[in-house]
């Protein structure tokens, strides 16, 4: 049983972090918490269950599909909430979390009108595939889950420490002015990652969609303020630290389901995270600078 | 640049009123024809509606507003009262309701409100309503008290308290159930009251509680609350849950390998957790004010209208809100006036009116007599459960 709930965990775990990393990717870069992430994500849910079910595509289809569309609404972000506001004289650096709150709720109430309110089954062949060791019913989708979010966050890091592209990127957060007068197009990496954090947001979207057979307009929400808590649990701007803290409170919630009351689910996975914060106030992971990179 | 920056801040704020119009458009619509120069037989009435239409359980009022909309269609087509409908939007918040349920009484014009969808809601604008002396009746407030707010206060929605008793003892009569297990959404009245229905009923009949378990509005990972009721090998689960949540729970407890029946409050009574959760929605047992399988010539037709104008099946919240109209017509029409007092007291009078839930009729405090029908899911579709 103990394992069990450990399967539950490190899969809802790995949910959590996937969605986190593309919030960290754009607080690191742009100092910006992006309250649309998750309707990104949702979004990205949707067409994954438009692809498969309304469609019957294959697989691979609904991801490339989500990809796609996840792209397209994060350049959209990126390019009619983001911008306009850098940069700008008299601009409050509170303003672009609010127009993405903005681009949040739009996208919620959006959702509402295209797909209506209620939960969509994601049913697929694929989602069924399971094995059993012992007595315990392993399902295929949660390795997978577990697999891709390991593998986003190695690549993620690699991506940034290594390439080309990944070194304009920190250097950006470093110092945008900067960057951009040593000859990084600061325009073309900050759209860049918006757009790969809303990718990674649509993938997270379909893998949830194919564990819990649930897709509504209002996944969003609850799963991006988790992944806020993250981010903060973390590291702000930490990859490493988005994966460990989303494990971290995936495991926590569903350890304090199995052996305590579930009413406290949520409050005692917060107080151990205000707990670790006080502890560590930089985040797990965090470096300890007096200055925050924009 | 700065072009390009002027340019993109106005499409934005196109795209923003765009969005601030669409919303407006959908929060307040007035809908109904005015219909002057009939007989003057005709009671014309004004009714305000107070539902749930944004946000997570938008579903509902939905499919409500569809059923109001349907039953006022017919009703003006007959002629013998003339009703508008004022549809005002509640975002299922307490006092987004009341604010709303304000507005409408402030207008004299309005002689009743339907509505608000959730018992939370009704718990406030109730008492409102009652000190206004306006006639208010819920069509999905099915928690406990809801009538004894005031006598002004009526509800056609069948109470949990009278719907789940019915079903686990049907449940428990069939399975030869000892132990069950018990799982509710702790931040809805809803849910809560039908829990402690549940838990009530539970003891009194001897069963033994092996755990109760709790979820939120819109969660979509139950696995962790299963896999410890998996655990306790329970005869038989009471999931007090609204049907978007049970159907994924049920959904997640298949396949995990819990094959037990199931037992639902109100709530989880709806075709869509046929839509949603497939074969792994078999034996899930629910007491119905509504059946729409039933063999009733009132009842097959309305589902015909209804699936003919909205391309789906109406479920118990449509139902309900459709007969509650007819409720409200009858009683206009017996008032023979636009007036809120006469029509409370005509509202207080109605008995074993022929709808399509059954013969319904108010008790002393505005509450529902009626028989529950006990439903279980079987071969893909809800069947009687005998």
């Amino acid at each position: 049983l103990l394992l069990e709930q450990l399967i539950n965990g490190i899969t809802l775990g790995s949910i959590y972090a996937i969605v986190a990393l593309g919030f960290t990717l754009v607080f690191g870069v742009l100092g910006i918490i992006n309250m649309a992430h998750g309707e990104i994500f949702m979004f990205g849910a949707f067409i994954g269950v438009i692809v498969t079910t309304t469609f019957g595509l294959p697989l691979w289809v609904a991801f490339i599909a989500a990809i796609a569309v996840t792209v397209i609404l994060g350049y959209m972000l990126e390019r009619f909430a983001l911008r306009p506001l850098r940069g700008k004289q008299g601009v409050s650096h509170l303003a672009p979390l609010i127009s993405t709150i903005g681009v949040s709720i739009l996208l919620e109430n959006l959702s509402h009108h295209l797909f209506g309110a209620g939960n969509h089954p994601f049913s697929n062949a694929f989602a069924e595939i399971n094995f059993k060791i012992g007595s315990i019913t392993i399902y295929l989708v949660q390795v997978l889950i577990f697999v891709i979010s390991v593998i986003l966050m190695m690549a993620l890091s690699y991506w940034l420490s290594k390439t080309k592209a990944g070194k304009a990127l920190r250097a950006t957060a470093e110092n945008l002015e900067t960057a951009s007068i040593l000859g990084v197009n600061t325009k073309r990496i900050i759209t860049l990652t918006v757009i790969i954090a809303s990718a990674m947001g649509g993938i997270a979207g379909i893998l949830v969609g194919m564990a819990f057979n649930s897709v509504n307009p209002q996944m969003g929400l609850s799963m991006g303020l988790k992944g806020l808590a993250i981010i903060i649990l973390g590291g702000m701007g930490n990859v490493k630290g988005a994966m460990a803290g989303g494990l971290i409170l995936g495991l926590s919630e569903t350890l304090i389901v199995a052996y305590g009351n579930s009413g406290y689910r949520d409050a005692i996975a917060f107080i151990t995270i205000i707990f670790i914060l006080l502890l560590r106030p930089q985040g797990l992971f965090g470096q300890k600078t007096s200055e925050e990179g924009r | 640049m700065r072009k390009i920056l002027n340019k993109s801040f106005l499409l934005m704020s196109v795209l923003l009123l765009l969005a601030l119009t669409a919303c407006s458009g959908n929060s307040s619509e007035t809908t109904g024809k005015d219909e002057s120069g009939q007989a003057g037989k005709t009671v014309k009435a004004k009714i305000g509606v107070i539902s749930y239409l944004s946000g997570p359980g938008a579903a509902y009022g939905e499919a409500i507003t569809s059923g109001f909309k349907l039953a006022q269609k017919e009703i003006n087509e007959k002629g013998e009262v003339n009703i508008e409908l004022v549809t005002e939007d509640s975002a299922g918040k307490q006092e987004q309701a009341l604010s709303a349920a304000q507005k409408l009484m402030s207008s004299d014009d309005i002689v009743a409100l339907l509505g608000p969808t959730l018992s939370t809601e009704m718990n406030v604008v109730g008492p409102e309503a009652d000190l206004n002396g306006i006639p208010i009746m819920g069509t999905s407030t099915t928690a406990e008290g809801i009538p004894q707010i005031g006598e002004y206060v009526f509800r056609n929605s069948l109470p949990e308290a009278l719907a789940i008793p019915a079903s686990i003892k049907k449940a428990v009569d069939k399975f030869d159930v000892k132990k069950v297990a018990i799982l509710y959404g702790n931040d809805d009245v809803f849910t809560k009251s039908g829990f402690d229905t549940m838990k009530k009923t539970a003891e009194k009949m001897g069963l033994e509680v092996l755990t109760i378990e709790t979820f939120q509005k819109g969660q979509a990972d139950y696995n962790a609350q299963l896999t410890k009721i998996k655990g306790l090998n329970p005869d038989l689960i009471l999931c007090s849950a609204l049907y978007n949540e049970g159907a994924v729970i049920m959904d997640q407890a298949r396949k995990m390998g819990i094959d037990v029946p199931f037992v639902g409050g109100n709530g989880f009574n709806s075709p869509q957790v046929i839509e949603i959760a497939g074969e792994a929605s078999e034996g899930l047992i629910v007491a119905t004010p509504w059946f729409g399988e039933k063999d009733d010539p009132k009842v097959q037709d309305f589902v015909k209208k209804f699936e003919a104008e909205y391309g789906k099946k109406p479920d118990q919240f449509a139902a309900q809100a459709y007969d509650a109209l007819y409720i409200m017509a009858e009683a206009l029409k017996n008032a023979g006036e636009a007036d809120r007092d006469a029509l409370r007291d005509a509202l207080a009078e109605i008995k074993d009116f022929p709808g399509i839930l059954g013969n319904f009729s108010f008790d002393k405090d505005g509450d529902v007599v009626m028989d529950p029908t006990v439903l279980i899911i079987k071969d893909g579709k809800f069947q009687l459960f005998e």
